[in-house]
Order: C-alpha cells, then structure tokens, then sequence
C-alpha cells in the first residue's frame, strides 16, 4: 500500500500534468514571425494549440490564468541544427552515443528517430533553458550520406518524436570529401550515382501513404509524413552496377521526388553553388543548406534559388580552408539578401548545448550597433531560432510560433530571452507545462551547502 | 682503539676542512641554469594620455563607479574614480555616457596560436603525445603568432591578456606561456614581461585514454597518479643535486629539461595549472602536492569544484571553470552552472575561461551567465562588478600578474576596455581596447582592426568579423 503510493507520488512528480486551457496575461510577447516584441500582450492555449497572442486578446472563461508581468513570453526554441537526444554523454562512455555507426553497412537508410532517448540529461536540461523542439540530424560515419533525422520535442514523456524520417542529411563539403574517399568531386559523383541507384527504384515504389504508420497520440497526427520507401515489390530488380545496398537506394527514392528534404552541409562559397547548381539539376528536390559559413559571399545567388540556410550564428574564425571568409554578419548579411535563414548548431556541441542558440541570436542583434556589420532585429533573431529553422524543413505553420493553431510550445521567461541572464520561468510543450529539474538542479540542491552533517551527502534528497 | 682512530682521523678530517676553508673558499659553481632564456621582447606600442568620463566603471576588483572616470598615460593608469577627477594636459577625452569601462579581460585557459585557425594538422602544435611527461616542452614554441584568433578574442572579447597552454594528453604537458594579446612577428613580442611560467598538469580520462589505447603507462587514474608521484620523486632529488651544486659546487649535474620546469615547480617559480575535472582527483592532487612541497595554483575545467570549494578555500587553490559546458565528456557528467557562483561564494578564488577560440570571444557573456544562475540560485551578493572578478582579477591572481593588470588600479598597466554597452548584456560589444595604454582597436575605424598574415589576400580580409 505505502509503496503503491509511493509509485503514484513518483509518477505523479515525473510525469508532466495535461494539456490544458492557459492564458498568460500582462507579458511582454514576441511572436516568433520576425515582428517585434508586443509589450502586456496576452497568450491563450487550449488543447496543446495556442488560441491567440498579442494585445487585447479575451482570456477564455475558465482558463487558468498566469500572470506574467514583467515577464517576456516566446515559442520555444528550435534547435536549427542538432543531435540532442542521441547522445547522453559524447565522449569515454560507450553506449550513450547514437549518431552515427561507424562499423555499420548503412547510410541513407539510417532513420535516428530509435536513438532519440527523452530521459537523456541533454534532453532535460535544454528543456530547461528553453528549449522545446530540435531538428536532429545523424552524422555521418563512412558515407557521404548520414541518413534520416527527425524532429523531436523535449517533453518530459516517452513520445519525442514529432516527425520522424523528416529529413535526409548529406556532407558535401570538407567532410563530404573525406567521408567519399578523399575528395570533393569525389563525393558528388557519388551522390550522382546514389540519386540513379534511387531513380531506378522509383518505379517500384509502392503507392505513397497519406496516413503512414499508426500514431497512438493524436496530437501527433498533423504532423505525419512517413516518408515510408522501405516497402518494394519483391520482384524489384536492380542492375548489378550499384555501390548502396537495396534499403540505402530505397531511402532516397523520397529525396528524389521531393518528398522529403535534403539538407546538405557546405561551408565553402563555392560548394554552396555547386548545391545551387545541383538544385537545378533536380528541380523536384528540396534542398536545405546547412553551415554555409561563407553564404555571404554569394547571398544574392542563394536568395535567387530560394533554397533556405540553417547557418552557424557566429562562426567568424577561418577554422578551416572552407571557412577562410568566416564573418559574424554572415547571417545578417545573408538576410539582407533576401535569404531564408536560420539558426543551427552545427559541430557545435549540438548534442548538448543547443540552448546557446538564443545567447547567438541576442550577439546578431548586438552586431547592429557595430559599424561595418551587418546584425538582425530582435524579431529576426527570435523568428531564427524558432519559426525559421521550422519553415526551412516543411513545418512552418505548425511549430515555431505563438500564432493560432499552432503547436503550444511557449516558454515564459524571467526578461529578455536574447539576454544570457533571462531564464525559462515556465515551459510548456503542445500546452503540458514541463518540470525543469534534471541532474544539474538536483545536484545543486545535493552540493548547495558544504558543511559535514550527521550523514554523508549521499544521503540528502 | 680501533674507535679512537676513527675519531681521530675523523678530527683530522675535519681540522683539514677548516684549513681548507679557511685558505680557499669553495669555488662558485662554473654554470648557472638561465632560467629565461627566451625572453619576451615585448615593448608597448605609444599610446596617448586618455581620460574616459561618464562611463559605468568596473574596477575589477568588486567595485562599480557610476559616472566614473579612468585616467592613464605613459602606458598606465593614473587615476580611477567620480566625475570630479582632473584630467593631464592635453589628454584625450573619450565621452562614455551609456558606455562602460572594465579592465582587459584575462583568458588563462586558450589554445590559440598551438591550436590555431585553420584547424589543419600541420598546425596542430598543442599536445606532445610521445610521453605521458613532458614538462620539458614549452608551448610558446609552439605557438603560431599568426593564429587570426588572436584578433577575435581583441575585438569581440575584449581579451588583452590570455594563458596558452600545452593540451591535456600527458599528465604533464609542459610550460605555460603568458602573452599580451598585441600581434607579433615573434612569440616573443607578445610575451607578457614578468609573468612565471606555468606547468600544465592533467588529471583524468585524457592522459589515461591517450597512452592507455598504446599500451602505455597510463592506463588509469591510479596509473596517473603513480606516473606523476614517479616523476616527483625524481624532481625532488634533481633539485637537491643542483641546489647542492649552487651551494658547494663540485661537478655540474647533468641537465635536463622536464626536471629543469620542476624544479622550478617546487622553488615555486613555476605556477601549476592543473587540469582537474573531479572532486575526488583534486583532492588527489592536492595530497600530492602536498607529499612532494608544492603548490597547486589552480584548478582549470574543476566542473566539480562546487563539491570541494571549501577544500580550495582552505588550501589557497583557484577554480578555473566554464560556465555552462557539460556531459561532453564523462568527467564534466556533473557539471552544473551554478558552479563558478558556488565556488565564489564559498571564499574560493573563481573565474570562468574560455579554452575555446569561439568561447574566448564571449567570456563576458560566460561570466553574466554564471552571475545569473547564482542568483537565481539564491547566492547573495552576485552583482556585476563583483562578477567581473572573474573576467580580469582572479585571472590575473592565478597567473602571479596581479601587481602588472586585472584590475583599473593606478600604477598598473592600462589594459582597458570601453564597452559599447552593459558587458553583462548580449548587446553589448567593445568599442575601442587598450592594451599598455596604446589603442589596439577601434570599433570606429577599419584601421584599427589587426588582420593576421594568414588573411591577407583572403575573402573576407579586413573585413569586420
């Protein structure tokens, strides 16, 4: 009995209470759309969906209402670029670490969405600090291709996925290069060849799934897109020229017809042409640029092909030879050209660390007032790191921002969420509010005080 | 009998001696170890007499003056303090109304110029991985002046003071360097004149992991420690061969490098820079430190240091630490962000670090992070001049620089910050930096702006970065 309850007492401190309807009042409220803040705005969620945010907005009978004056209210973050959930610890702890195989036979076929672990201590702490969705991306171990990554959302439960196979991930740059053998022209013939592996599968395909595999929570269900190309006809003969197994070919089959996007990382200003190039060669991809520390140099050109960019924030250091025009205004400079830019954490402890992306987009912002830069507006910089990086991978209008029907992800901070010193005060996610403790915050409890007591520290809560 | 001839002869010995002594004194040793024998040949660039009213000033050492007023010439700072103070004849008036001052921040934990940009391996200068020990190398060897980093920490960080040091495969990596961040042709026209040296040790999965996978003695943590008390021992009877050598003289021992540094270490010359990440293997360290007579600085990456800041405290040892790094490796599992607060709190000596050419650029932000966790944590008594203790001041404690930079004091060397804004604030960059009184940069002119070798004829040269 007394342990019964005590099962019930954990689960009920673990498990994040339900959906319900909110409204926070009397906060200072950036949308996530590119406009500016909206100063004692109001923001209504019902049934994991925002309602309504801005001024004059009625808070529905009923509503539990939060009064957040004094307080800034956002979406939550989307981590443009990253690998959390895969990794628990990167380095001397084997076990923890699902992004990529390095003695595995697979490559484009890799869907990382069974690596994705929701108890992992990075999931946890990015919630923390802001953090709700992140496009996760597998790395690549002998291939050119890494595979497929998904979405997820960093809700204290066991269903992270919000998008599973969302996208398929390729280095073409330096990595791209070494990962082909040794040289860039390498890895694009072999991308070549992967593409016809995968044409001449197409045929085969089977009919494509409007509804995919069986979601059993509904909230998911907007957000489906299988991208499912792993089901052939058993007669589905390939020619004997080929260098990917049957599932690897198969795996693309969606990339070629532009069912599911490509995210390609380039650095280099003349790689990102070659991936313009490439985009006109096969017209029904969809291609993401990823890195693009050098874009730039060549942004009227990425505008012009519409191809959106999930860009390193502050890369300004030539670290390598496709970096040599590194500049922090890279971003700014690539939005004035008109590019559709986000914000990644690319190589950039995106495992863990995620949470910086809000500390870079506060520095954009700080580079308006540098003479010769090129910097963003608050606006522009908040919509980066959630709306933006959203729309660059087919989610726009479902994630990123607080507008009507959108995924309830919101977090309240305590000021200014571009500024360092500004923390979540409250986070929900699809409208659950979510617990903020993780391991940090319980051994900062444990630690907190130092002096000997009448038992050893193992023994406080 | 036979005992009183021994005492005799023994007498005789000795009567001998004084004899001895008496006519001809104990020849000087012939050889005396040059303990500086690649000397910084740093001068500082003209600077002019320069007065910056109206700005908030952070003093560095826990002191905020709100209209203050930061007065240097010569190189140095004259005077610190209200809108009242006079200003020299003919000084410069720099209006810092909205702006704030703070002293150059000292980074003592960067790989720049032995990990330099671009990242090839033929730049790769950092970590001597032939010999778990391996004091006898010296990083300013290896540092590559031409590393662009160098500019970035400048410009965006405000650094004007920053550690290289060896990395972290061997359990003793080799000399430290300490540079003024000024561009040379040379190493040394950027080392910092007058500061010690420093051993670079490490603790931990590093050294084990690195010669562990060769087959190699360290394999473990208690290997590490064996290997490290080994080489002690060794260090210990070295220094008594020479310090009996400069006393009598005789035959000059042999010479050698890795014990040349540690005895440097247990004359107290040389400062240990210790990299620790675990409470337990600090407390290791600082036993054995003890065992063999010297003494640890600090701590660098003590992401545990919040479980022993009360062992730090009593033991006078410095916590260098991130702000918010963690799990990227096992040993950093326990990493929290209250940890610089808590270290601070509990007396110890605390500050942040970057050991990262991106990180170095953003100390200022690591620093309001750690200030912002504390507080929320409820630590009292965080404000931001206290905080900036451990941008400029702590720093420059731990690398034996204090009496030279660290805080704006007068009489110390003028390594000055004017920030655009609240350092404290993401919005905020440095507008112009000062390093020995001379203008290093100017966020106003394209010209004062230090582009390395590298990227000259480059995309993006000159370019604002």
């Amino acid at each position: 009995m007394i342990r019964a309850f005590a099962t019930a007492l954990l689960l009920t401190v673990a498990m994040p209470a339900a959906a319900e309807t909110i409204a926070i009042t009397n906060a200072t409220v950036g949308i996530g759309d590119g406009s500016a803040p909206i100063p004692n705005a109001t923001v209504v969620i019902r049934d994991g969906r925002v309602v309504a945010a801005g001024q004059g907005v009625a808070v529905p009978a009923g509503a539990r209402v939060i009064d957040a004056s004094g307080k800034w209210v956002t979406p939550g973050i989307v981590a443009g670029f990253s690998r959390l959930g895969l990794t628990d610890v990167s380095g001397g702890a084997e076990g923890a670490n699902d992004e990529n195989a390095e003695k595995g036979p697979f490559n484009a076929a890799i869907d990382i969405a069974p690596g994705i672990n929701p108890n992992y201590q990075p999931v946890k702490v990015n919630r923390a600090e802001g953090v709700t969705r992140a496009i996760v991306a597998p790395r690549t171990a002998h291939n050119i291709f890494a595979g497929q990554g998904a979405v997820i959302d960093t809700g204290a439960d066991m269903d992270p996925i919000t998008k599973a196979r969302a996208f398929q991930f390729v280095e073409l740059g330096a990595t791209g290069a070494e990962d082909a053998g040794g040289s860039r022209p390498s890895a694009y013939i072999l991308f070549r060849n992967a593409l016809r592996e995968a044409g001449e599968l197409t045929r085969f395909a089977g009919p494509i799934s409007s509804s995919g595999a069986t979601e059993p929570d509904a909230r998911l269900r907007p957000m489906q897109n299988p991208n499912e190309s792993r089901v052939y006809s058993r007669s589905a003969d390939r020619s004997q020229d080929v260098l990917l197994t049957r599932f690897d070919a198969a795996a693309l089959v969606p990339v070629l017809q532009g069912r599911q996007p490509l995210l390609v990382h380039v650095e280099r200003a003349s790689d990102i042409l070659n991936v313009l190039d490439l985009a006109r060669e096969f017209p029904r991809m969809k291609f993401v640029i990823v890195g693009a520390t050098e874009g730039w140099m060549v942004a009227d050109r990425i505008a012009k092909s519409g191809i959106p960019v999930i860009a390193s924030a502050l890369n300004d250091l030539p670290a390598s030879f496709e970096e040599i025009a590194a500049t922090q205004s890279n971003v700014g400079r690539m939005r004035a050209a008109g590019v559709n830019v986000s914000i990644g954490m690319i190589n950039d402890d995106e495992s863990h660390r995620d949470f910086y992306e809000r500390q870079y987009a506060g520095n954009l912002v700080a580079l308006q007032k540098i003479p010769g830069a090129t910097g963003v507006s608050w606006g522009e910089a908040l919509a980066m790191i959630t709306s933006k990086p959203a729309e660059a991978i087919g989610l726009g209008g479902q994630i990123g921002r607080l507008s009507p029907g959108e995924h309830a992800d919101v977090v309240i901070w305590s000021g200014d969420p571009l500024e360092v010193t500004s923390a979540p005060d409250q986070v929900f996610i699809d409208g659950v509010q979510q617990p903020l403790d993780d391991h940090q915050s319980r051994l900062l409890e444990r630690y907190r005080y130092l002096p000997r007591t009448d038992l050893p520290k193992a023994y406080r809560p | 009998m036979i005992r009183l001839a021994a005492i005799a002869a023994v007498t005789a010995a000795l009567l001998s001696g004084c004899a001895a002594l008496e006519s001809t004194p104990a020849p000087a040793p012939a050889v005396r170890i040059n303990e500086d024998p690649y000397p910084s040949t740093y001068v500082r660039y003209p600077g002019v007499p320069t007065v910056i009213r109206h700005a908030t000033v952070f003093t560095g050492d826990g002191q905020q003056i709100n209209d203050g007023t930061v007065v240097f010439a010569n190189g140095v700072i004259q005077a610190v303090g209200g809108a009242a103070l006079p200003s020299p004849a003919g000084a410069l008036e720099i209006d810092g109304t909205g702006k704030f001052v703070s002293p150059g921040v000292i980074d003592i934990h960067s790989h720049l110029g032995v990990y330099p940009s671009p990242g090839v391996e033929a730049n790769s200068d950092g970590n001597e991985l032939t010999d778990p020990i391996h004091a006898d190398v010296w990083a300013e060897h290896s540092v590559w002046p031409q590393d662009p980093g160098f500019s970035r920490a400048l410009v965006n960080g405000g650094v004007t003071t920053l550690q290289i040091l060896p990395g972290s495969g061997d359990l003793m990596g080799g000399r430290t360097v300490v540079l003024k961040n000024v561009p040379g042709r040379t190493v040394q026209e950027m080392k910092f004149p007058g500061a010690p040296y420093g051993l670079k040790m490490a603790c931990g999965e590093n050294p084990k992991r690195v010669f562990g996978s060769k087959g190699k003695m360290p394999q473990t943590r208690m290997g590490n420690m064996a290997l490290d008390r080994e080489t002690w021992v060794k260090a210990v009877a070295y220094k008594r061969k020479w310090d009996d050598y400069y006393a009598h003289g005789g035959k000059m021992p042999d010479r050698d490098l890795t014990m040349d540094t540690l005895k440097g270490v247990l004359e107290g010359k040389i400062l240990i820079q210790n990299h620790c990440y675990r409470a337990d293997e600090m407390a290791n360290m600082i036993d054995m430190s003890k065992e063999f007579g010297y003494h640890i600085t600090a701590f660098h990456h003590a992401v545990e240091a919040y479980k022993i800041a009360d062992l730090l405290r009593d033991n006078n040892i410095c916590a260098v630490m991130w702000a918010d790094w963690y799990g990227f490796k096992m040993e950093a599992y326990d990493a929290i962000p209250q940890n610089i607060a808590l270290v601070h709190n509990a007396g110890a000596c605390a500050m942040v670090h970057s050991d990262d050419p991106n990180g170095i650029q953003r100390l200022n932000q690591a620093a309001a992070k750690a200030m912002a966790y504390g507080q929320r944590a409820g630590i009292p008594n965080l404000s931001e001049a206290v905080a900036w203790e451990w941008l400029s001041r702590n720093p420059a404690k731990a690398l034996g620089i204090l009496d030279k930079t660290g805080t704006l004091t007068a009489g110390k060397e003028a390594d000055v910050v004017l920030w655009n804004g609240d350092p404290f604030s993401d919005y905020s960059r440095p507008e112009r930096v000062w390093i020995d009184g001379a203008e290093m940069y100017d966020a106003n002119d394209p010209h004062k702006r230090p582009v390395s070798d590298f990227e000259l004829g480059q995309p993006g040269e000159g370019d604002v970065k």
